[in-house]
């Protein structure tokens, strides 16, 4: 018998299957509870699944690549999901020119307090200053971030995580802030989301209104690129 | 579904190879993005194929997330040592900048309303 279970956990951590299921089984479970929970954005989806995943691979033992060579699969779908965003964003197309202006200024001084307040921060409370160089694109998008946070000297795969954290800051409370100040339009909502949380935040607003899942996404591509030119600039000229 | 889930994966693909033969800072995805965006501009009109397939990916965007949300495991020392200046820099500096973005554009798009219809 012992032997028979030895058998099938090896066929399951040589399988994709495993790492895959606890995925979506994960993320169903998010989802559900977000939903028991009248959809408020403090119960996050991706939150709840990611703390899942990591009491399951802690309980049974089982390292990080091992999942992730199974859960690469969901992973890889982040490249055909970024290259659909054309469509709200065609659909919103008018919306978008009439506004460019506004955005373009949007961007630069939100891409620069992201970036900046996020390193001013991270010094003010002590962080090392390899931390503080893998935080400062933590607003971008995870491909673009990683890249930026190699060529400034930080850690690409801390960045990835201080990436996601960032979206989850940003959808769960995002909406409160917004509320807060009192923001109302819904192209300056899903502007700022998609500028300080890229994916996650975009994919908060997606849930709440096509326009702000629109600008959210463009905000999203046009912050990677800002970023990913400003950044290393002005690293030059404060060093 | 299967022809949508093509053109996606074309246009990312094309958005890669640009991207690395150029040495552009943008990644791939994103010029795939910017490559379907002008393939339904000149097409004028969103197929709905696409319509359902971009739809269905979008509706699960942040599952996506979750496979590299969970590397966090490989991280959670340098986390835990510096906990406070990371949280502080990730809340403050992620809800400042959703503030402050989203207030410069209300304020822009507030006053190009008042001077009357903009030059469209």
């Amino acid at each position: 018998m012992n032997e028979r279970l030895l058998d099938i956990w090896v066929y399951l951590s040589a399988s994709p299957l495993a790492g895959l299921t606890l995925t979506l089984v994960a993320y169903q479970a998010g989802l559900w509870l977000f939903e028991r929970c009248g959809r408020t954005p403090l119960v996050n989806p991706v939150l709840i699944a990611v703390m899942l995943i990591i009491a399951t691979l802690k309980t049974l033992r089982i390292d990080y690549q091992t999942y992730f060579d199974g859960a690469q699969f969901v992973h890889f779908l982040l490249g055909p999901a970024t290259v659909a965003l054309a469509v709200p964003l065609y659909n919103q197309f008018h919306q978008v020119r009439r506004s460019a202006p506004a955005m373009l200024a949007a961007l630069l001084v939100g891409s620069l307090t992201a970036a900046g307040s996020a390193v001013a921060l991270g010094w003010l409370f002590g962080a090392s200053e390899r931390t503080l160089l893998s935080l400062a694109p933590k607003s971008v998008t995870t491909p673009i971030a990683m890249g930026i946070a190699e060529q400034l000297g930080g850690l690409p795969s801390l960045t990835a995580v201080l990436v996601i954290l960032t979206g989850i800051v940003g959808a769960t409370l995002g909406s409160s802030v917004l509320n807060l100040i009192r923001v109302t339009d819904w192209r300056a909502r899903g502007f700022g989301m998609g500028v300080a949380a890229h994916g996650i935040g975009t994919a908060r607003a997606l849930q709440v209104n096509e326009t702000a899942g629109a600008f959210s996404g463009l905000a999203m591509g046009l912050n990677g690129l800002a970023t990913a030119v400003l950044l290393p600039v002005l690293l030059r000229l404060f060093s | 579904m299967l022809g949508s889930i093509t053109i996606l994966l074309v246009c990312q693909l094309v958005g890669e190879v640009t991207a690395r033969v150029l040495t552009l800072p943008v990644p791939g995805p994103v010029l795939g993005m910017l490559l379907l965006f002008l393939g339904l501009l000149v097409r004028g009109g969103v197929p709905r194929s696409m319509t359902d397939t971009a739809g269905g990916l979008l509706r699960n965007l942040s599952l996506l997330f979750v496979p590299a949300g969970v590397g966090v495991v490989a991280h959670l020392s340098r986390l835990a040592d510096e906990a406070l200046p990371i949280a502080a820099a990730l809340i403050g500096s992620t809800l400042l900048s959703i503030a402050v973005t989203a207030w410069v554009m209300a304020a822009l798009l507030r006053r190009a309303g008042r001077n009357g219809e903009p030059r469209a």
